[in-house]
C-alpha cells in the first residue's frame, strides 16, 4: 500500500521541533520561504510501514492566535492546507506551558501526536509524566522522544501512520470544558454559525466561537465577510458585555484562564515533580554568563570571537576565491579571443560571479556561529544583557548582532536580522544597519584621507565610523517615532537551559540560510554587475579625439627601427631598455584611451549627468563616476579613481601616484564631504539584495535607497558649504 | 492586601500573578506564556543593566522589561526561596 501522508509540525520556540523534524526527514529537506514573507519554509520527506510522509516545519509558536507572522502561518497552513495529521512537539521539562498550544490544536479539531520531547531532561529534573494517562485525558498519543539522541523517531513514525490510518486506539476527539458561562456563549455562537451553509462542520463552527471569544483577528474579518457579520458581531458584543458582568474579566483572559485550568486538570493526576528548587546546571552556567560584572566582558569576548572568526579566519578563504576567480578570468580570457563576447563572460558574468562566492565564506562562518549562540540558548542571554542599551536606540537587544557585524560587511549582517522576531525590529535594524561603515568603505577612506590629511589620517577615519554609529542611532530615533509608530512587539523573551548544540544540527541550520544567500541573491547581483558592465562598456564606437591605433602603429615602428640598429650593433641589453619604454608609451596611451572611453560610455555619461547634483557638495564628474561604480561595490571607487585619473586601475589606496592625482582634484573640506557622501549614500548592490531578500520588499529596498542618498546629499552638503563658510575650503 | 506590581519584587521574591494589565498582543502573549490568574513567579535576576528582568514561571525561565513588568500585578509571598 503507497499512502502518502502529510504532516505539519509545530511547537513551541526551544521546543526541540526543528531537531525531530530533522530526524524525521533525515537529510531529504528543501528550505524555502512561506510566499511573501521571509519566514523560513522547510519541506522534507520520508517512507515508513510503506507510507510515503510529507513533512513541513511550522514556524515556533507560543499559541495559534492571530498576533505575529509566525503564527498566522502555522494557523493559514493547518487550516487552508488541511495536513493529513499534525505533530505538536513538546517540551517535557515545560510541559504545563507546551500544552497551552496543543489545546488550541485539540480545539482546532485536527488528528495530533504529541511528540513528548526531552524527557531526558524532565527525568534529570524530577519531574514524572503519565504519559499514557495523558494520551488517554486528553485524546492523543504521547509519544516520548530525546531528539537532540535520535531517540523515540521509530515511534513517533508509528504513531503517525497509526493516527493518520485511524488504527490509534488512544485517539478521539474530546471537547475541552471551558465552564459552563463560556461554553453557553461558544454555543450560541455555534448556532448562530451553523445556520450558514459555509461553515456547516460542527468542529469548526466551535472553534470559530471559541476564536471569537478569544478576540482573533483574522475570524473577526472572516466573519466580516460573510452574511452572517451583524447577527455574529451583535451576539460578541454581548456575550463580551456578559461574561465582563458576571465574571468581572474580559473573554481573552477568561479564556486563556480556562485552557490553564484545564492542563492544571490534566497534570493534576499525571504530573509530578519529585524534587523542587534545586538549582541546575543550566542555572549555575547562566550564573557566570549573565553575572553582573562577567557579563559584558564575556559577551563583548564572544562577540570579538565572532567577529575575528568571520572576518579574519574568512579571509584566507576569501582570498582563495578571490584568487580562483581571477585565474578563471584570465584563462576563460585567453581561449576566447579578442571582443564583446569575451568581455561580457569576462568583464560582466565571471566578475559577477565572483562578487558573489567571494562572501561565501564570511556568511557560512557568520552563520555558523549564529547558529551555535541559537542552539545553545546563549542569544537569548545576549539580547537579555544588551537589551537596555538597544532599547534606548529603539532596538531589540537581539539587533545588537547584526549592527556590531555590519562593520565587517553589511551583506551577513543584514541576514542576521533573521533572528529577530519582529518585523518591526527587523525592518528597522535592516534600515539603518548600512550606515555602520562596512570594511569596503575603508580602502575609500584609506585613500582620500591619506592623500588629503596626512598624520591626521587615523583620526579622520575614525571620525567617520563615529559619524556612521551616531547616524544609525538617530535614524533608529527618527524611524521609530515616524514609521513605526505604536507597533512596539512586546519584548517577553524567553530563556531556554543552555543546551549542548549538535554539529549535525548546528550545520544544517548554518547551511539552511546560506543556500539562501547562493540561491536568492546571486540572481540579483549577477544582474546587477552586469548591467553596470554593459553602461560602462557600452556605447563600443566611440569617435576618438585622437587616433589612438595609429598612434600606437607609430611609436611601435619608430621602435622597431631603433631597435634594429641597436640588434646590429650587439646591444641586445640596450634592446631590453627600450622595449620597456616602449611599453611604458604605448601603456599610456591605453589609459588615455580607456579614460575617454569610459567618459564616453553610459556610465561616464551618467556621471557627467548627475554633475548638477553633485556640484553643490564640490564633486566634480570623475567624482560622480566613482560613486556609480561604487554602487556594485564600494571599494570600487579607489579603482574608478584609479582609471579615472590614469595612473592605472591596479594601482590600490596606498598609491602614491593616485594620491597625489587625488590631492590635486580635492580639497581637504571636499575630501571629508566626499568620504561622508560614501559612508552614506546607497547601500551597495549585495547589500541591497540582502534587504530586498529580507524585507520581501521593493519598497523597503527603494527606501533604503531613497533616504540613504538624500541623508548623504544633504550632509556632504552641509559639510562642504558649511566649512566654505567657516572658511576652511 | 499584599498587591503590588511584579516590577516591585526583588531578586528572589516571590508572588502570586492577580492579574495582567495592558492591552492587545503584549496581554494575549503574557497570558499564553503563563502570565495568568494564581501562577506562581519568582524573580530570577536582574540584567546587568538592570533591566530587563529574569523570572521563572511555570517551570520556565523568561524575561521581562521594566515597564512589561509593571503591568503584572501580584500578589507577593513573604516566603523567601532558599537564594536569601
Amino acid at each position: 500500500m503507497a499512502k502518502k501522508i502529510t504532516i505539519a509540525i509545530v511547537g513551541n520556540p526551544n521546543s526541540g521541533k526543528t531537531t525531530i523534524f530533522n530526524n524525521i526527514t533525515g537529510a531529504h529537506q528543501k528550505v524555502g520561504n512561506w510566499p511573501g514573507v521571509t519566514v523560513e519554509k522547510k519541506e522534507g520527506i520520508t517512507t515508513y510501514d510503506g507510507c510515503t510522509i510529507q513533512a513541513v516545519d511550522l514556524p515556533g509558536t507560543y499559541s495559534l492566535t492571530a498576533y505575529s507572522l509566525e503564527e498566522i502561518i502555522a494557523r493559514n497552513y493547518i487550516i487552508g492546507e488541511k495536513p493529513d495529521l499534525v505533530v505538536d512537539v513538546i517540551d517535557a521539562s515545560t510541559l504545563e506551558r507546551n500544552l497551552y498550544l496543543a489545546t488550541q490544536l485539540i480545539d482546532l479539531g485536527v488528528k495530533l501526536v504529541f511528540a513528548l520531547n526531552m524527557v531526558d531532561v524532565a527525568r534529570s529534573r524530577g519531574l514524572i509524566i503519565d504519559h499514557e494517562n495523558l494520551s488517554l485525558l486528553m485524546g492523543v498519543p504521547f509519544v516520548p522522544t530525546v531528539g537532540s539522541k535520535n531517540q523515540g523517531t521509530k515511534d513517533l513514525l508509528k504513531a503517525i501512520v497509526g493516527v493518520a490510518e485511524d488504527r490509534e486506539s488512544v485517539s478521539r476527539h474530546i471537547h475541552i470544558n471551558y465552564g459552563l458561562e463560556l461554553e453557553e456563549e461558544i454555543e450560541q455562537f455555534q448556532g448562530l454559525i451553523r445556520t450558514s451553509a459555509s461553515f456547516p462542520d460542527e468542529h469548526h463552527s466551535r472553534w470559530m466561537g471559541i476564536k471569537l471569544l478569544e478576540n482573533d483577528e483574522e475570524v473577526i474579518k472572516e466573519i466580516e465577510k460573510s452574511p452572517l457579520k451583524k447577527k455574529v458581531l451583535d451576539q460578541l458584543g454581548k456575550s463580551k458585555a456578559h461574561l465582563n458582568e458576571i465574571l468581572g474579566e474580559d473573554s481573552e483572559t477568561l479564556m486563556a484562564d480556562r485552557r490553564y485550568g484545564f492542563i492544571h486538570g490534566a497534570l493534576k493526576e499525571t504530573f509530578r515533580q519529585a524534587q523542587r528548587n534545586r538549582r541546575y546546571l543550566s542555572d549555575q552556567v547562566d550564573m557566570v554568563l549573565t553575572n553582573r560584572l562577567l557579563g559584558f566582558p564575556i559577551f563583548i569576548f564572544f562577540i570579538w570571537a565572532m567577529f575575528q572568526l568571520t572576518f579574519s579566519v574568512g579571509q584566507y578563504p576569501m582570498d582563495w576565491i578571490d584568487a580562483g576567480v581571477g585565474l578563471l578570468a584570465r584563462v576563460v580570457g585567453d581561449l576566447m579571443g579578442e571582443g564583446l563576447p569575451r568581455n561580457l563572460v569576462v568583464g560582466g558574468l565571471i566578475s559577477g560571479v565572483g562578487g558573489v562566492a567571494v562572501f561565501l565564506p564570511n556568511i557560512f562562518i557568520l552563520f555558523f556561529c549564529i547558529a551555535l549562540f541559537e542552539d545553545t540558548g546563549y542569544m537569548a542571554r545576549a539580547a537579555f544583557i544588551m537589551d537596555k542599551v538597544m532599547h534606548t536606540l529603539g532596538l531589540h537587544g537581539k539587533s545588537f548582532i547584526p549592527m556590531i557585524m555590519g562593520f565587517g560587511c553589511n551583506v551577513p549582517a543584514i541576514m542576521a536580522t533573521r533572528v529577530l522576531e519582529s518585523r518591526r525590529d527587523r525592518i528597522l535594524t535592516i534600515l539603518i544597519n548600512p550606515l555602520i561603515s562596512c570594511s569596503a568603505r575603508l580602502p575609500v577612506y584609506v585613500l582620500i584621507a591619506g592623500a588629503l590629511f596626512g598624520a591626521y589620517a587615523g583620526n579622520v577615519i575614525f571620525s567617520l565610523y563615529v559619524i556612521g554609529i551616531l547616524l544609525a542611532i538617530l535614524m533608529g530615533q527618527i524611524f521609530k517615532r515616524t514609521l513605526f509608530r505604536g507597533e512596539i512587539a512586546p519584548f517577553v523573551l524567553e530563556l531556554p537551559p543552555y543546551r549542548m548544540p549538535t554539529l549535525k544540527g548546528t550545520l544544517i541550520h548554518m547551511w539552511e540560510r546560506g543556500s539562501i544567500f547562493i540561491r536568492k541573491m546571486g540572481g540579483v547581483i549577477l544582474v546587477g554587475s552586469i548591467l553596470v558592465w554593459a553602461l560602462s562598456s557600452f556605447p563600443q564606437t566611440v569617435d576618438y579625439s585622437r587616433d589612438y591605433d595609429m598612434e600606437k602603429r607609430k611609436i611601435q615602428e619608430r621602435y622597431a627601427i631603433q631597435k634594429e640598429e641597436l640588434m646590429q650593433s650587439w646591444q641586445s641589453e640596450k634592446v631590453q631598455l627600450l622595449t620597456r619604454e616602449m611599453n611604458l608609451k604605448i601603456a599610456e596611451l591605453e589609459a588615455l584611451r580607456k579614460d575617454e572611453f569610459q567618459e564616453n560610455s553610459f556610465l561616464g555619461r551618467l556621471g557627467k549627468a548627475i554633475v548638477p547634483f553633485l556640484r553643490p557638495l564640490g564633486f566634480d564628474w570623475k567624482g560622480g563616476v566613482a560613486l556609480l561604480t561604487g554602487f556594485v561595490a564600494k571599494e570600487i571607487v579607489v579603482s574608478t579613481f584609479g582609471i579615472l585619473y590614469q595612473v592605472g586601475e591596479k594601482e590600490g589606496e596606498e598609491s602614491e601616484g593616485l594620491r597625489t592625482a587625488i590631492r590635486n582634484a580635492m580639497t581637504p573640506l571636499i575630501g571629508y564631504a566626499f568620504m561622508v557622501f560614501v559612508l552614506v549614500y546607497t547601500p551597495c548592490l549585495a547589500t541591497l539584495a540582502a534587504i530586498r531578500r529580507e524585507t520581501g520588499s521593493w519598497g523597503w529596498t527603494g527606501f533604503s535607497v531613497g533616504y540613504s542618498l538624500i541623508l548623504a546629499w544633504i550632509l556632504a552638503f552641509v559639510i562642504y558649504r558649511g566649512g566654505m563658510i567657516l572658511g576652511l575650503g | 492586601m499584599n498587591i503590588r506590581k511584579l516590577s516591585e519584587l526583588k531578586t528572589g521574591e516571590k508572588g502570586i500573578i492577580e492579574r495582567v494589565t495592558g492591552v492587545g498582543r503584549f496581554r494575549q502573549r503574557l497570558m499564553e506564556m503563563g502570565f495568568v490568574p494564581g501562577a506562581e513567579i519568582v524573580v530570577e535576576k536582574f540584567a546587568p543593566l538592570r533591566n530587563p528582568i529574569e523570572y521563572v514561571l511555570k517551570g520556565y525561565h523568561v524575561s521581562l522589561r521594566h515597564d512589561e513588568a509593571e503591568k503584572v500585578m501580584v500578589r507577593k509571598l513573604e516566603e523567601q526561596t532558599e537564594d536569601h
